[in-house]
């Protein structure tokens, strides 16, 4: 049990830096391979957390799914390096870049040096079975089937609706 | 769970201002869209950390739901990407404003 911190860190730390590697970098196609590191990251996480199947599902949706259709894009659209200024530096944008900078310092303040999170720490036990595949289908297919109706049909519409976007010319 | 809840709501508010300030800055609007989409991350490792600290099935099938909304918008999403590319040439977000006023 003493490497679950370690490995914590070390996860916090690889998804730190391709983060931030992904809003420098000027190449889109290096930004979109380290948003994959970054979503196996969070799958460890996950995995830390005790919720095993969100974690195959960050693997198989996000790093899968989603990021092969953000890689195929930027082939498709033959995106190179943007120009000189791959960054907008105007008032407004450090304003907002200095906002969100509090935002985040207000949040560790909060978070680090108030113990208000305390009690939550107690039951271990109680949630050790929360992430299975079997705890999960059964919330889903009892208390959830409704959203989970709604969801299918929800991505029918955006399969269709992605098609008749991407087309050259209705007819 | 030894490491404490605190911790993993650190790394989420990291992630989701990376996210922001990624938004703010960047002109690629693909590459706007993958923050979009690591600020999502970043919620739903929070609902993931607040499930796991309280032992509780709700926040899990919420981050399913998330995941599920995310892949619709990615196809929605891309698919505008392509049609304004087709009738723009260009995926810098300051050249396409027409809907600014």
């Amino acid at each position: 049990m003493t490497f679950e911190p370690l490995l914590f860190f070390f996860l916090a730390a690889m998804a730190v830096t391709t983060a931030v590697l992904m809003i420098v970098h000027r190449n889109p196609v290096v930004s979109a391979i380290s948003l994959i590191g970054n979503f196996f990251c969070l799958a460890g996480l996950y995995l830390l957390l005790r919720a095993q199947l969100l974690a195959v599902l960050q693997i198989a949706v996000y790093a899968g799914a989603i990021m092969v259709l953000v890689v195929f894009v930027i082939m498709l659209l033959n995106l190179g390096d943007e120009e000189s200024p791959a960054f907008r530096l105007g008032f407004r944008t450090a304003l907002g870049t200095g906002l969100a900078i509090g935002f985040v310092l207000e949040m560790l303040y909060l978070f680090v040096l108030t113990p208000f999170t305390e009690p939550l720490r107690r039951d271990v036990q109680a949630g050790s079975g929360v992430g299975t595949v079997e705890a999960m289908g059964a919330a889903l297919f009892s208390r959830y089937l409704f959203p989970l109706e709604l969801t299918g049909m929800l991505l029918l519409a955006a399969v269709i609706g992605a098609v008749i976007l991407a087309k050259k010319r209705l007819t | 769970m030894s490491v404490p809840l605190p911790y993993f709501l650190s790394l989420s508010a990291l992630l989701f201002t990376i996210g922001v300030i990624g938004v703010l800055i960047r002109r690629n609007v693909i590459v706007v869209f993958m923050c979009i989409e690591l600020m999502l991350n970043a919620v739903n490792l929070t609902l993931i950390a607040f499930s796991s600290a309280l032992g509780d099935i709700n926040g899990q099938a919420l981050v399913f739901f998330v995941m599920a909304v995310a892949a619709a918008e990615a196809a929605v999403g891309l698919a505008i990407v392509i049609a304004l590319f087709r009738n723009k040439q260009t995926v810098n977000i300051d050249d396409i404003n027409i809907l600014k006023w």
